[in-house]
């Protein structure tokens, strides 16, 4: 879990500046469709809800089964001054996260009170209603019609590339604050809430802490998510499953509590997500694009079972397995 | 001087008394030692002094200042450390770590916090199990991260509940040493809860004894364990006081 070699290095390591240099000069190496590009643009913003997620659950123990609410506030704050106000929802951007931060602070006044799988279905509860407000109230929402914004640029490449600071953002958020007393806060709350108190931490106040920074990230995301589509309704950014589970999801199989998993997680997502649903990039019948659910499902299942720790954080079961597969190659 | 005063402290769960109006001063630099039967209300006792537990009646005075609806993250910032009974660590985090999270009461920076764990590990002789993952420790060495925690977030008054339950005779020597130690050479006040006699009887200076909940003795260990209630109560009415003093 929390290992000591990584703190006492630079906040970014070598190894990550060579990622953040592959992902910087990616588009300019390979020649990508416009298809591929608004892959990466989507995986990017699953970086940044699933590291958001990651930081409330992985790390300080508060399972959030309903990230698409602060998703989604954060997607119709931009949407919303542009729809009464005719405001770019660029200004979203700026204040999407902030608006999911004062709704994280009200729903967490409620479900802070709550411990363990309560407090999951406290959230999971509080993302549904915003659902269901958001579609009946037309008069604030436009309800069921959603907002539509004609999308700044057609091409994607400068989507990426702000996708790609926000997700870098998020990431190096985290891992600061983990490396910081909050986040051994964080995770004395997640280990024992009342050893916790006994050491002298306000665990409320850090539960708070954690919350602002989750919901910040989340609500950011939203928002991006709005200027970049163009389109939002409330049964696609306060989506149950959609949003709050893929969420979990894209978690688990990168690695719960480690600093890169949901990175990790939403890229894996995302292509097995892809490849399904083009039926193995169109070499398959058709009727295999109706199984990505399946498919990602049966990966989720592998990954508890398995890899409990997630790809990132059980990659030495991983690296030893291969490698072990390579010796009894070389051996027969 | 008093560090810690109990006035009249009073808990029932429900129809049971589990603490009845029990008083104590305690002062500073002593070790006091807390004794009863199983049930009779010692680890009550101290989940009220740090608010684990809100009180049903009574005052708790800590150097002076009324402490009894202070919040218990807010009492272990006065300086009152305690251990639990039943030992919670941070199950997944090495021993480094444990002390680090509760380093951090004090000290704000990971070098500051990181300097405090690392004498209080090698205080309580921890040092080779220091990058262990705390779950996976043998009882000795919970026990003793129970303690480590506790110190780390740098007590004037530390609560020992049980800290020697279930070590062998070699670890339980270990352990009386570190508990002299903490006063000794960190000067901390200890109230101490432990069922093992050899503990209890040889290193506190006073001891307080209560039954269902009240108070039935309290002096220094020779008396206690002299007086005919505690006997009776504590020891059981066959037992022979002047073996136990000999050995």
């Amino acid at each position: 879990m929390a290992k000591k070699s990584t703190k006492d290095t630079a906040l970014v390591s070598k190894k990550e500046w060579m990622i953040i240099l592959g992902l910087v000069v990616l588009p300019f190496v390979f020649n990508f469709s416009t298809y591929v590009q608004g892959l990466l643009v989507i995986m990017m913003i699953w970086v940044m809800l699933g590291t958001s997620w990651n930081l409330l659950a992985g790390y300080t123990g508060l399972v959030s089964f309903g990230h698409a609410a602060y998703f989604g506030i954060g997607a119709y704050t931009g949407g919303l001054l542009f729809f009464h106000f005719h405001i770019s929802p660029w200004w979203g951007l700026l204040l999407g996260g902030p608006a999911a931060v004062i709704l994280g602070y009200l729903l967490g006044i409620m479900v802070f009170r709550l411990r363990g799988p309560y407090f999951a279905l406290g959230t999971l509860a509080s993302a549904e209603i915003l659902r269901i407000v958001f579609g009946e109230e037309e008069w604030l929402t436009n309800g069921h019609n959603g907002i539509l914004y004609i999308t700044t640029w057609t091409t994607k490449y400068p989507y990426y590339f702000i996708g790609l600071v926000l997700a870098l953002g998020s990431i190096f958020t985290v891992k600061a604050v983990m490396r910081a007393k909050a986040g051994y806060y964080f995770l004395s709350i997640r280990e024992d809430e009342d050893a916790a108190q006994a050491l002298g931490i306000d665990t409320m106040k850090y539960k708070n802490i954690s919350t602002v920074l989750s919901t910040f990230w989340a609500g950011t995301a939203g928002a991006f998510y709005m200027i970049y589509m163009g389109f939002i309704d409330p049964e696609v950014v306060f989506a149950l499953h959609n949003i709050s589970i893929i969420t979990i999801l894209v978690g688990i199989i990168g690695g719960v509590g480690t600093i890169w998993g949901p990175a990790l997680g939403a890229a894996v997502m995302v292509f097995v997500q892809e490849f399904f649903r083009s039926a193995f990039f169109g070499l398959a019948p058709s009727w295999v694009s109706r199984l990505h659910a399946l498919a990602f499902g049966l990966l989720v299942i592998f990954v508890i079972l398995y890899l409990a720790g997630g790809i990132v954080g059980d990659w030495d079961i991983i690296r030893k397995a291969l490698r072990f597969k390579r010796k009894t190659e070389i051996a027969e | 001087m008093s560090i810690l005063k109990v006035e009249n402290l009073v808990k029932n769960f429900g129809g049971l008394m589990a603490v009845d109006h029990i008083s104590f001063d305690i002062n500073e630099g002593e070790i006091f030692g807390l004794i009863g039967p199983n049930g009779s209300g010692k680890t009550t006792t101290f989940n009220l002094i740090n608010h684990y537990y809100p009180v049903s009646g009574g005052k708790i005075y800590f150097k002076g200042q009324d402490i009894t609806d202070k919040k218990t993250f807010e009492i272990a910032r006065l300086g009152i450390g305690r251990t639990f009974q039943v030992v919670k660590p941070l199950r997944r985090l090495t021993v480094e770590d444990n002390v680090m999270a509760a380093a951090f009461a004090r000290e704000q920076s990971f070098a500051g916090a990181r300097a405090v764990a690392k004498e209080m590990i090698s205080f309580c002789r921890l040092d080779k199990w220091s990058e262990a993952i705390a779950g996976g420790l043998p009882i000795a060495g919970r026990k003793r991260l129970e303690i480590a925690r506790a110190l780390a977030t740098r007590p004037s008054l530390l609560l020992l509940d049980e800290t020697a339950a279930g070590l062998n005779p070699s670890e339980l020597d270990e352990a009386i040493e570190i508990i002299i130690n903490i006063r000794g050479k960190l000067g901390i006040t200890i109230i101490i809860v432990e069922h093992i006699m050899k503990v209890i009887m040889s290193i506190s200076d006073r001891i307080h004894a209560i039954a269902h909940g009240a108070t039935i003795a309290e002096g220094k260990p020779e008396e206690v364990a002299k007086n005919p209630t505690v006997i009776e109560a504590y020891l059981g009415s066959d037992y022979n006081v002047e073996n136990y003093l000999n050995a």
